[in-house]
């Protein structure tokens, strides 16, 4: 449904935009309908920047975004209004996202008089409420209140809420429950969960390597703007190739294991795969003509750099070198 | 005995009457014991740890004592309680490393901080270099403006100069909160580390983060609305829970490898009461599944086994 080809972000920045910050590398992904992708990576990774460019938020600087087939990387003012009745966004800070000073009705209002001018009262009522169930809230505790009245999970299944008033395809999650409280958290990941169920695709941006694991089918593991791993949720957490994935996952804190006890595992997994690189272990192999996304990555220059290798059947890792300046450790 | 808590309570004095967020709160924190502090927003978790340390203007002590070391703290006299705080208690408040003062150098910052309190920069450096470098930081950050440091070097500084004059107890709130995962692993093992050196005698580690806890902490204790819910090794708090309220926590977090597909995990109904006018007796009790006539008087925070306390009705 959704599909990132080679997407890539730089920001100027410096004094007069003088230096460039290359916070997206040639990432490319796909989300499909009743499917939930969490783009997983730390502060600087460039998954933020990902989320906003499918939002339309930012102008990407190359690649392309194409939505069922159709090429949406440049959208006018026009088009945008129809691919957001498809696309929304939910954020981090619920309480960022309303205006404190309106009460919550306020924002399905705007929706209504933008998307929906011609419904009656009567039927837009009742669509409210049924998208209000939809995210298990009771309409009569919700409307009428201002948001400082409602807790942060609330006000988030509302945001929701308001974006399945649409008929959306796709949601782009930017991570939003990491300012929940546990108890809650877990109600808003069983919602995603549901709307999955019902053919919704998600593209889940999160730092949280257990949360992404609990909704996610497949993860993409970012860092710094480029990916360096991805497959199916089970195939990265059971068995982490590159690096920096490994790494990621030995520095979780788990509920059941000590630090100690992941690091022995990871130790005895570091040293079957000190020295190697699989991405170009396997480049070798084949003839450097593997895979269409190593062919099109060399196709523009760059397999080096960023393209992948499909290690196992849906299981992707790229060139073991941590940061794109890194030397490859096989050399 | 390093600390020791009897019957705490602490109200916020607001236009619409005092704010009940420690409601009598008594627990002990023992010689070289790390206690974590977990609950959701509003349980009083950072109050507890301000209260141990300064009243703000707004926090009302209303009755209960702290004792460390044997020593009552006078925490209702500010005065009185500047002779203590840093030397023998220190806070890392929340927040700390986006606190520090953008215009001054680490170094010259920590000088001030030391003036304060009436000692000698140049006597304390060596060790102040020496613990740097145990918490795996170059020397020269000492020369650098905090601007010039990552989130987990800053949190790193902070933890280094609160605990400079080897304070009895040292109190972390949200310490390895909005870290990244690498980086809030080096500080947490930092705070262990200063620990088993005796930088710090006890420590109280306060975080809604319980996986980080589990990883840290030796005991947890539990709190839910003003009150304590349950303390415990943190094995025993992970594993073999008592209270309702701690076992639907601990269930409701996702471990690496459950799935929603195949092991779907449940949130807890309802919200935390009001703490302006909260119901008496036990404050979970609309939201427990356990809820019985005998929840409407207080249930006591008493020791069920070997250093597990509970306050439940239903737990013997």
């Amino acid at each position: 449904m959704l599909t990132l080809d080679a997407l890539d972000k730089v920001y100027k920045t410096g004094t007069f935009g003088t230096s460039d910050l290359h916070a997206v590398r040639q990432v490319s992904l796909d989300v499909q309908r009743g499917e939930v992708v969490s783009l997983i990576g730390e502060s600087g990774s460039g998954k933020s920047t990902i989320g906003k460019m499918v939002l339309h938020l930012l102008d990407s600087t190359g690649g392309s975004i194409t939505f069922d087939g159709r090429d949406v990387t440049r959208l006018g003012f026009r088009a945008r209004r129809d691919y957001y009745r498809k696309v929304q966004g939910v954020f981090q800070d619920p309480f960022s996202s309303f205006n404190p000073i309106f009460k919550v009705d306020r924002t399905f209002e705007t929706l209504r008089r933008s998307y929906f001018p011609r419904v009656s009262g009567a039927a837009w009522r009742q669509k409210l409420e049924e998208a209000l169930g939809a995210v298990t809230l009771e309409p009569g505790d919700i409307l009428g209140k201002f948001p400082h009245q409602l807790s942060g999970g609330q006000l988030q299944r509302l945001l929701i809420a308001r974006a399945l008033l649409l008929d959306i395809e796709l949601l782009v999650a930017d991570e939003i429950i990491s300012m929940l409280d546990a108890s809650t958290r877990i109600d808003v990941l069983n919602l995603l969960g549901e709307l999955k169920s019902r053919g919704l695709g998600i593209l889940f941006v999160t730092h949280d390597l257990s949360l992404g694991n609990y909704v996610s089918d497949r993860v993409v593991i970012l860092y710094k703007g480029r990916v360096v791993e991805r497959g199916a949720t089970s195939a990265v957490f059971d068995d982490p190739l590159h690096p920096y994935t490994r790494d990621l996952l030995a520095s979780v804190p788990h509920l059941d294991r000590t630090w100690e006890e992941v690091e022995a595992e990871e130790s005895r997994r570091s040293a079957r795969l000190a020295g190697r690189c699989l991405f170009h272990e396997a480049l070798a192999a084949q003839g450097r003509s593997l895979g269409e996304e190593a062919a099109a990555g060399s196709a523009s220059g760059t397999a080096d750099d960023v393209g992948l290798v499909e290690h196992a059947p849906g299981h992707f890792v790229g060139c073991f070198r941590k940061a794109a300046d890194e030397e490859c450790p096989a050399g | 005995m390093t600390l020791s808590v009897t019957d705490l309570r602490v109200h916020y004095r607001t236009l619409r009457g005092p704010v009940k967020a420690l409601d009598g709160v008594s627990f002990e924190v023992a010689d070289g014991e790390i206690m974590g502090i977990a609950g959701e927003s509003g349980c009083g978790k950072t109050t507890l740890g301000k209260a141990l340390i300064r009243l703000d203007t707004r926090m009302e002590h209303v009755g209960g004592t702290i004792a460390l070391d044997g020593e009552k703290l006078p925490i209702a006299d500010d005065g009185a309680m500047r002779r203590h705080r840093y030397r023998e208690v220190s806070l890392i408040p929340q927040y700390a490393m986006s606190a520090m003062n953008p215009t001054r150098k680490i170094g010259r910052m920590i000088r001030d901080l030391l003036a304060a309190h009436n000692v000698r920069y140049t006597e304390v450096l060596p060790e102040l270099e020496r613990r740097l470098e145990l918490v795996g930081l170059d020397t020269d950050v000492l020369k650098r403006y905090p601007i010039e440091l990552s989130g987990g070097m800053k949190q790193r500084v902070v933890l280094v100069l609160s605990t400079l004059l080897n304070p009895s107890l040292l109190i972390g709130d949200e310490v390895t909160s909005a870290l990244d995962v690498s980086s809030q692993k080096a500080v947490a093992r930092a705070l262990v580390e200063f620990r088993d050196h005796g930088f710090v005698r006890s420590m109280i580690v306060i975080t809604h983060d319980i996986s980080v806890l589990f990883q840290v902490a030796d005991t947890i204790l539990v709190m839910y609305a003003g009150h304590l819910a349950e303390k415990a090794p943190a094995r025993t708090i992970i594993d073999e829970p008592l209270h309702p309220y701690t076992k639907m926590l601990i269930g409701a977090l996702p471990k690496v490898g459950d799935r929603y597909e195949e092991q779907r995990l449940e949130g807890i109904e309802g919200r935390p009461p009001s703490l302006l006018d909260p119901p008496a007796g036990c404050r979970f009790r609309d939201r427990c599944p356990l809820a019985h006539d005998r929840c409407a008087e207080a249930p006591p925070f008493r020791e069920v086994a070997e250093g597990h306390q509970v306050a439940c009705w239903a737990v013997s």
